[in-house]
């Protein structure tokens, strides 16, 4: 449904989108994360065609945004940064102009509103005044104008910005829903966020794309992504380690902390090497009082792959 | 079309939903009041016409119309609006014209309210109405075109003051060119060619015809070309803000 191909925005000698190249189809929805200043908005400004590319191509359904805007901008709901709205208007008086704007009008155009002041919980502001209301409002109301046309396409440029947390699960779990079918692109700070409501994240920094896939395979890219952390009783670090140096597929460990006979450590696993601890721990009658594998957070591999190079981490 | 309609009805909202509009209706009933009576002597002239009443009407519109324009685009790039409006289904001259015509319909009514002047002279003697509706005519053609020059400057600036004041002197400028007490003492030394290059962009001369009841289409023709070149200026800069 969106296909981005090199996509690049100079704004005079700076390069904020260098080179990048993406899709979304139907049913997915794709998570842009990126420091502030990578080039997320403007990727999403050029993609719903308020920003011309200075090279590259953006269609959405079929149309070039640039060519046949009109058509693109028609299939596409874009909820800008920072939840831009006339402040002059009610809410409702806002919602009829959109519509209108959309080709809504009359009875259509009143379904359309009902089904997002539902959708959003606007119910209690309708007749309030813009300029009064609360920015979790602001930004709901904004979100109803993006989604009254029941595009095929959503943009959203961070959605949950400035919600309390109760507010961010309701605008998420209605991306997740909306997700299952339409396109829809968001851009977050919040790594939990794409966890929760992505099916696939991209991390964009200085303009570039630096990785792409899904939250699972982002998360294994973490540098501490599938190690073990054991916590033994009964057993000091110093036999314990002697012990681990004998497994075949144990590459590093480390201990985490010891106090009285009890001893935490992260295991560093080249092969398969969970039985064989447990197999060990079962030998020596260590008791082994938590055992997990490490899953990878986003937010390092986040970390490591937007840092400054002379900070990085290495990452695998 | 019904973009248009949709973008201008939701304009002049804006204009009744706040004291604004009331206040400048006000302001510009009292002060059309105050000149044609009070400066322009409309009783002791002794004459059934609006001469003293139409007269005065560039020197308000050189304040009050910047006032009614200067928050169209001004408004729109500091709430960040712009960006939601360009990326709706609307191309930017329906943007535009909506604006525009939103405004100048406001001037319209504005204007239209001054209609007891007009029943007033009526009762004193016989005037000729024909004048009356032609002077009406101008003022609105002369009211649209310094609306359109605001139109541009609210373009250039987030700043409704700085876009105010930009239009006041480009308004300025086009009243003073052809302001007989200017042109008296630039034609003792101006070449002729000058002085007439400036009273053909001057509002003053063009509007004149009007008042005296001549519909002359190089007027009209002036101040539609006025519109069009800065409402196109307009769409120029707004293209610029999103490059």
């Amino acid at each position: 449904m969106i296909t981005v191909e090199k996509l690049t925005k100079r704004f005079g000698p700076k390069l904020a989108v260098d080179n990048i190249s993406f899709s979304v189809q139907k049913g997915e929805v794709l998570g842009f994360l990126g420091p502030n200043g990578a080039g997320k908005s403007t990727s999403m400004r050029m993609i719903t065609g308020y920003l011309p590319p200075s090279a590259g191509n953006v269609s959405v359904c079929g149309f070039d945004v640039v060519e046949e805007s009109l058509k693109s901008r028609r299939r596409i709901g874009y909820l800008p940064e920072n939840a831009p709205i006339y402040s002059d208007m009610s809410v409702l008086g806002f919602l009829k102009f959109c519509a209108e704007l959309r080709g809504l009008f009359g009875d259509a155009g009143n379904k359309a509103i009902n089904r997002v002041v539902q959708l959003c919980f606007l119910q209690p502001v309708l007749h309030q005044s813009v300029d009064t209301l609360s920015k979790g409002y602001r930004h709901r109301t904004c979100l109803a104008q993006a989604i009254i046309h029941d595009p095929e396409v959503l943009i959203l440029d961070e959605p949950t910005d400035g919600l309390d947390p109760n507010q961010k699960h309701e605008v998420r779990t209605l991306i997740r829903r909306m997700g299952r079918d339409k396109a829809i692109i968001f851009s977050t700070h919040i790594l939990e966020e794409v966890e929760a409501a992505c099916t696939r994240a991209i991390i964009i920094d200085q303009g570039k794309i630096v990785a792409n896939g899904t939250p699972d395979e982002l998360k294994a890219r973490a540098p501490l992504a599938g190690t073990i952390i054991v916590g033994l009783r009964g057993a000091s670090w110093q036999s314990v380690e002697i012990e681990l140096g004998k497994l075949r597929f144990l590459e590093r460990s480390e201990l985490i902390s010891e106090s009285d006979s009890r001893v935490t450590a992260r295991l560093q696993p080249k092969g398969d090497l969970l039985p064989e601890v447990l197999e060990l721990a079962q030998r020596q009658r260590w008791q082994v009082e938590h055992l997990n594998v490490d899953e990878g957070r986003l937010d390092d591999v986040f970390r490591s792959i937007t840092l400054p190079d002379t900070k990085r981490v290495s990452v695998q | 079309m019904k973009t248009i309609w949709t973008i201008a009805r939701r304009e002049l909202g804006a204009y009744f939903s706040s004291p604004v509009a009331y206040v400048f209706i006000v302001i510009f009933l009292l002060l059309t009041g105050f000149f044609t009576f009070m400066v322009g002597r409309f009783f002791e002239r002794g004459l059934a016409d609006l001469l003293p009443f139409f007269v005065w009407h560039p020197w308000l519109y050189l304040f009050l119309v910047p006032a009614v324009g200067m928050r169209l685009w001004s408004e729109e790039l500091r709430l960040g609006t712009m960006e939601l409006l360009f990326t709706m289904p609307v191309t930017p001259w329906q943007a535009i014209l909506g604006k525009f015509l939103a405004s100048w319909l406001f001037l319209l009514i504005a204007l239209l309210l001054t209609f007891p002047m007009v029943l007033t002279v009526s009762y004193l003697g016989h005037p000729d109405l024909g004048r009356i509706l032609s002077g009406y005519g101008g003022s609105f053609l002369m009211a649209g075109a310094f609306l359109a020059i605001t139109c541009m400057t609210s373009s250039l600036t987030r700043n409704q003051v700085v876009s105010f004041i930009l239009s006041v002197v480009i308004c300025l400028f086009l009243i003073l060119c052809s302001w007989p007490p200017i042109t008296d003492i630039v034609v003792n030394w101006a070449p002729a060619w000058l002085i007439d290059a400036f009273a053909g962009i001057g509002v003053m001369t063009h509007y004149e015809g009007f008042q005296r009841g001549v519909i002359d289409s190089r007027d009209l023709l002036f101040f539609l070309s006025v519109m069009v070149f800065f409402l196109f200026t307009t769409s120029v800069i707004l293209r610029a803000h999103r490059a």
